[in-house]
């Protein structure tokens, strides 16, 4: 729809004269009941001009909260800053009793975010390899294939999925997902990949990195599928058809007309999947375990980055300690926000210059 | 190119276009599964444990059977209530301006990018930030921390749903209001807000339905509490939170309040999402034009 811009403020100068005269000056002949009310009504120039600024301040404030978040976490983390440099994101210790590499140590207060950094990009690599083909597949099913009864009811579903809270899926994962893939899965995982070194710890508590991957899968899929499903029909319905004309299959038609299209907007949802990935924290602090440890198996238990603040920060002991988590959701802060900014403007670059629609 | 090259070569192609069907089909199963499995455990555990007890009293120490989580309901209202204190009149007001005032400049489009990209930024960071401006220089944990932390959370959203929701809003009316000579202000407040209200207020559900879920931020800002509290200067309980914490405990009966709880929460958030989905898609807005 082409939409017709109207110039409101300068509406205003001619309806108040600075001389309180208003439109009367432009009208010599009666004026009427209407304008002569609403000019009782006073100048409306500083009324307008404040509700402009009011409003103005409200869209501003949205830059202070990110200035704010940004300003309190890095002066927050200055101690752990200061005292670890660039190393606090790739040093290890040495545990002077066993021996042992370790990373996490409040009591000695040395710390280093490397496990927390791995079991964060694991879990959310995992969690993109199973939930991006699926998310795929339900968006070209629901845009290409699904008769029109069935496709409200299937996007309602998803968006449903997209609102649950992450501590429902945490208590989920816990009493449901979680013994599944203890007993079922996990064995067959053992027994068919454990000579990669992927799948070789049996841990006893089938809490770890895949059990992180699978709920995140879950909770992200819904985001993927739906901003895949608003690229996907932003492709005009002449690429569709010019495809066909030439002969081509459904299939042929969605991959040549429709995927090659959209494959920039894909890839956008699939950013800004991984981004709420990165940040997930109440249902992976729930099931990956939270031991502040490397390990190559993903059976084992583990960590990330947001689990870490969630379990630690409000009984953290020591300034370095508090500080340390800090420098953690500071990081997880810059890191987000550069994939969420890519995302939307992978995103931008597609839908532009098609009206925005609802679901 | 032979005829039979040509045929095997239609029949794979005919294959190929059978297979990607059943594979997607497949994978609409697969995303609706979980959900099933989900939606009817929580309704199965959670009907079976749900009573009036639930709703009436605060949570028995550890060995007790029953209590309920009436403390938690409580805290998570005052949360809320904070948050949108908060964080719908600012949102509003900077979807009013994005909508009303700056559009296509480049300070709109800075904003609703922020915002955007705002709404990304992981709840826990919104908690770290919170702390950060509350807690710590008060010295201790406190309901106005948390409810602070969600309405950060909120504003980016009801922003930019106002935003929408009054872009759906025709010119002709903005038109007729300022052709009477209405001032601009009450214009927008009294024709195009009043006209867009029913999806400002759906808009305003679904972010109070996002946050009432939010666990991470109140943990360290909200804590959690084991008794009646309605002072904004203590630790006050709230519903994820309590369900977060009796999950993770080694008791059934608590894992039976969780899954009371649970069921509680999801209700909630299922008829703001519907009613959001009923406003958007039967286009109450379309009276107005």
């Amino acid at each position: 729809m082409p939409e017709i811009r109207i110039p409101q403020v300068q509406l205003q100068p001619e309806l108040s004269t600075p001389d309180g005269q208003g439109l009367a000056v432009e009208a010599p002949h009666e004026v009427s009941a209407v304008r002569e009310f609403l000019l009782s009504r006073g100048n409306s120039a500083i009324a307008d001009r404040g509700f402009s600024w009011l409003m103005l301040l409200c869209a501003l404030s949205i830059f202070v909260i990110v200035a704010m978040i940004a300003t309190e976490l890095v002066v927050n983390s200055q101690l752990s800053w200061h005292k670890f440099g660039l190393r606090f994101f790739y040093q290890a210790f040495t545990d002077p009793d066993t021996g042992l590499k370790m990373y996490w140590d409040p009591v000695n207060a040395r710390f280093s975010a490397l496990p927390f950094i791995y079991g964060t990009l694991v879990s959310s690599f995992l969690a993109l390899l199973i939930s991006v083909p699926l998310a795929v597949g339900l968006a070209i099913f629901l845009t290409e294939m699904c008769p029109r009864a069935l496709r409200s009811p299937l996007a309602f579903l998803t968006e449903l999925l997209a609102a649950i809270p992450s501590v429902i899926y945490g208590l989920w994962a816990v009493f449901v997902l979680v013994p599944i893939l203890r007993e079922h899965v996990n064995p067959l995982l053992i027994h068919g990949l454990g000579w990669t070194g992927f799948f070789n710890d049996n841990n006893p508590t089938g809490l770890g990195y895949l059990s992180a991957g699978v709920i995140l899968a879950i909770m992200i899929l819904p985001i993927i599928s739906s901003l895949t499903r608003e690229v996907m029909t932003a492709v005009p319905h002449s690429q569709r058809e010019a495809v066909l004309a030439l002969g081509a299959t459904r299939w042929e038609m969605i991959r040549m007309g429709v995927l090659r299209n959209a494959r920039i907007g894909i890839v956008g949802a699939i950013i800004l999947g991984l981004g709420r990935a990165l940040g997930e924290t109440m249902a992976v602090a729930m099931v990956i375990g939270a031991t502040p440890e490397i390990h190559r198996s993903l059976l084992a238990n583990g960590s990330s980055m947001a689990t870490v603040i969630a379990n630690e920060y409000a009984e953290a002991v020591g300034d370095m300690h508090l500080s340390a988590l800090t420098e953690i959701g500071l990081a997880l802060f810059v890191v987000t926000i550069i994939v969420n900014a890519l995302a939307q403007l992978l995103m931008w670059v597609v839908t532009r210059g098609t009206p925005s629609q609802t679901h | 190119m032979s005829v039979e090259t040509t045929k095997f070569r239609s029949r794979v192609r005919t294959l190929t276009d059978g297979a990607v069907t059943g594979l997607s089909i497949l994978a609409t199963l697969l995303v609706v599964a979980p959900l099933i499995a989900i939606f009817t455990y929580l309704i199965y555990k959670g009907a079976s444990s749900l009573n009036l007890a639930f709703f009436t009293q605060i949570p028995k120490p550890v060995g007790e059977s029953g209590g309920g989580m009436a403390n938690a309901i409580l805290g998570s209202g005052i949360l809320l209530g904070i948050a949108s204190v908060i964080g719908v009149p600012i949102g509003i007001g900077g979807g009013i301006y994005l909508a009303e005032f700056g559009r296509g400049t480049k300070l709109a489009n800075a904003v609703r990018f922020t915002a955007d990209v705002l709404n990304g930024v992981p709840s826990i960071v919104m908690g770290l930030a919170a702390y950060a401006l509350i807690v710590n220089p008060q010295k201790h944990f406190s309901a106005l921390s948390g409810g602070v932390a969600l309405a950060i959370m909120m504003i980016p959203t009801v922003c930019r749903t106002t935003e929408e929701m009054l872009l759906m809003v025709p010119h002709v009316v903005r038109e007729a209001a300022l052709g009477l000579g209405v001032p601009n202000w009450r214009s927008v407040l009294s024709i195009t807000v009043k006209t867009a209200s029913p999806g400002i207020i759906t808009g305003c559900m679904l972010a109070f339905a996002r946050v009432a879920g939010e666990t991470a931020p109140l943990i360290f800002t909200a804590l959690g509490n084991q008794f009646w509290s309605v002072s904004l200067n203590q630790p006050i309980a709230a519903l994820p939170l309590q369900i977060y914490v009796y999950a993770l405990s080694p008791y059934d009966d608590w894992h039976r309040l969780a899954w009371a709880g649970s069921l509680v929460l999801i209700i909630l958030i299922v008829a703001a999402v519907s009613l959001v989905r009923f406003v958007t898609s039967r286009g109450v807005l379309k009276g107005a034009s």
